[in-house]
């Protein structure tokens, strides 16, 4: 296991400086927004790396709430984590980028709102998980996860309408794109997947750890009590 | 009658109740027949409040199993059972009465019966029941005596009674204990967790003697009998 | 059978103590009177801008006295801990839920009720589409809040800090009804819109909710 941590963290560490490098130099510049919207490599594919998170901690709250499987837990916790981390990147790239090109801070555009929609509910997810004083955190965080992922459709279709009826400047490019900035895109969506499934895996490990040490102490306890 | 003693009312098998790092319960293993009034004896901390609220349904064990009235999805034998804690779980700003009709409706007493239960449960622990003055307002005593009579009202075949003689007065506490007796007499179980086992020394049938979250002893008479 | 039964005695019960502890009704009247007075010092336009954003205003002022009453669902269940004797009855969890949350209904209607009014004076409203339809969106909407509402009011039973743990809870998911409340009240209001989609996104986020609270409401309350 330590040695596929290690592969893992080598090739992650590759695919970043590449798809940097693709990004920063073999991307053909953009003729309006000039490089400037050489953020769009980072901002586009922290959204989706973020989206497949969550969807993944839907599916892993579904199951706990079927099976209660221990494992099934950990994940969630660890997708909403990592999955918050890259929203982050999102909220904070758009406004980056939509300064210099548009000169407005913020627009309601369906990526961007959708975003900040799902950032919220999954920072609720997560002030849930460690203010909740049951002992059945693990299934109450499963519910929210569903009421979330219920939610998410209605986030959409709302905003879409919305959007239709109040058109504003679409932060990430609405039209055609070139395909030289394509791979380049692709590129770094992989390179970013690469490194989600890194950190998850590490927090995957760190949790197991933490909940043994947890057993343990318990353990402990219960053969002192037999003394 | 001897199918009633023939199967054991509660039987626990390995239960263990975790809250967090605590373990509450660590491993009871036991079987208690029908008809008997058992004492629960024990320091705080000994795990006598967890293992009621665990024969209530009101607890899940984190492992191990219990079986209640033959059943181990407690909620098929929920309307035979009568529990009764510290807490009154009365409405404060609702009459004897009130309450009880409210607590009726819920153990599905049909409509004409209601009226005449509430009122024998309430005559049974020696209050009034035509007494409009709210539950929030009764001395101590009365209330524990109101909370045992909700506890009666659906003449449950099984109950548990945490600590029902705390803060009360010595005239009250006598009364509760001759109800007890006397409803073991009629060949109900009874659980009794209390620190006060000399109101119950001629009654009981067994007591049952926790610490550090196990049974450690069962006896029938309260002298030199622990450890 | 029962269940109804259940479900009608545990509102009149609620209906009967609410009425009881009058001093608490009327604080909320007056928090919710407040509320309408503020923003009307806040935001104080001419007649035509006021249609503009007083759909906002006034939902947002309706979320507000909405979560002062939520935060009170359980309150009386806390207390010497009645819930667990609800609990230990085989009466099942939905009757419950129902009860709780149509009884909030009631009350969040009735300081909409008292605060409409104020806002149709003070901003001098006078809608320009089909007034008529601000009924049905006032029902849908206010069962949005509620429905949801009174589910995430249980679940913070189960935290610290629960008396913020509601809104935090309750706010993100609330987002895409709170834009069908706003839209449509603003699309009746102006006249320019029709508020045909907005209503539409409320009956299926009303639909959509109600079915998940109905069905893991149990869980919640098991969730000790």
């Amino acid at each position: 296991m330590k040695r596929g941590f290690t592969i893992l963290a080598v090739l992650t560490a590759l695919l970043l400086s590449f798809s940097l490098y693709a990004a920063l130099v073999l991307a053909p510049t953009e003729q309006t927004m000039g490089n400037v919207q050489r953020i769009f490599y980072y901002h586009v594919p922290s959204a989706w790396v973020a989206f497949q998170l969550f969807l993944i901690n839907f599916v892993a709250s579904v199951i706990y709430m079927i099976r209660r499987s221990t494992k099934a837990d950990i994940v969630a916790l660890v997708t909403a984590e990592v999955g918050v981390v890259f929203c982050t990147v999102v909220l904070i790239t758009g406004p980056i980028w939509a300064r210099p090109v548009w000169g407005i801070w913020w627009t309601w555009d369906l990526r961007l709102t959708l975003t900040l929609v799902l950032w919220l509910i999954y920072v609720s997810y997560l002030v849930l998980r460690r203010f909740s004083s049951s002992s059945q955190t693990p299934l109450l965080a499963a519910v929210l996860a569903i009421f979330g992922a219920l939610d998410v459709p209605l986030v959409y279709f709302s905003i879409w309408f919305f959007r239709t009826q109040h058109p504003a400047p679409v932060i990430g490019g609405g039209g055609s794109l070139d395909p030289r900035m394509g791979w380049v895109l692709v590129s770094n969506w992989i390179a970013f997947m690469a490194l989600a499934w890194l950190i998850c895996w590490t927090r995957y490990q760190l949790e197991v750890a933490q909940r043994a040490v947890h057993e343990a102490e318990a353990m402990q306890s219960l053969m002192e009590g037999a003394r | 009658m001897a199918d009633t003693q023939s199967t054991p009312v509660v039987v626990a098998e390995g239960v263990m109740k975790q809250f967090g790092r605590f373990a509450a319960l660590r491993g009871v293993t036991a079987e208690f027949s029908a008809g008997k009034l058992y004492v629960i004896l024990g320091d705080n901390g000994a795990g006598k409040t967890t293992l009621l609220r665990t024969m209530a349904g009101l607890a899940h064990s984190t492992r191990g199993k219990i079986t209640v009235l033959g059943s181990e999805n407690i909620q098929a034998s929920r309307a035979q059972i009568g529990y009764m804690a510290h807490p009154s779980l009365l409405y404060d700003e609702m009459s004897g009465m009130e309450n009880l009709r409210y607590f009726a409706k819920l153990y599905r007493i049909p409509a004409g019966e209601v009226d005449r239960r509430c009122r024998e449960a309430i005559l049974s622990v020696k209050l009034d029941p035509d007494l409009e003055r709210p539950v929030g307002q009764y001395s101590q005593g009365m209330r524990q005596r109101m909370s045992l009579a909700r506890a009666l009202v659906n003449d449950p075949e099984l109950l548990l009674l945490d600590e029902p003689f705390s803060n009360v007065d010595a005239r009250s506490a006598a009364e509760m204990a001759g109800l007890v007796a006397h409803a073991r007499d009629r060949g109900k179980t009874v659980f009794v967790v209390t620190h006060q086992a000399a109101q119950l020394e001629l009654y009981a049938d067994e007591f049952i003697w926790m610490e550090s979250g196990r049974i450690v002893n069962r006896t029938s008479a309260l002298q030199g009998a622990k450890g | 059978m029962n269940f109804l039964t259940v479900t009608r005695a545990t509102l009149a019960k609620d209906i009967r103590l609410e009425w009881r502890s009058k001093d608490a009704i009327n604080a909320m009247l007056f928090f919710s009177l407040l509320v309408v007075v503020i923003f009307s010092f806040a935001f104080d336009p001419t007649a035509e801008e006021s249609r503009r954003i007083a759909g906002g205003l006034v939902w947002v002022a309706f979320l507000f006295a909405a979560i002062v009453a939520l935060n009170q669902t359980w309150a009386r269940e806390l207390r010497n801990q009645v819930l667990d004797a609800y609990r230990v009855s085989p009466a099942p969890a939905i009757p419950l839920f129902l009860a709780k949350a149509v009884g909030n209904f009631i009350f969040v209607a009735a300081l909409e009720a008292l605060m409409t009014p104020l806002f149709i004076a003070f901003y001098r409203l006078r809608p320009l589409g089909p007034g008529w339809q601000l009924i049905p969106i006032a029902i849908l909407g206010t069962w949005a809040l509620v429905v949801n509402g009174t589910f995430f009011a249980a679940m913070s039973l189960r935290t610290r800090a629960r008396e913020i743990m509601l809104p935090l809870l309750l706010f993100p998911l609330s987002i895409p009804a709170l834009l069908g409340m706003v839209n449509s009240t603003t699309a009746i209001l102006t006249g320019e819109t029709s508020p045909a989609f907005w209503i539409a996104l409320l009956v299926a986020y009303d639909v959509v909710f109600t079915t998940a609270c109905l069905l893991l409401f149990e869980t919640v309350l098991e969730a000790e």
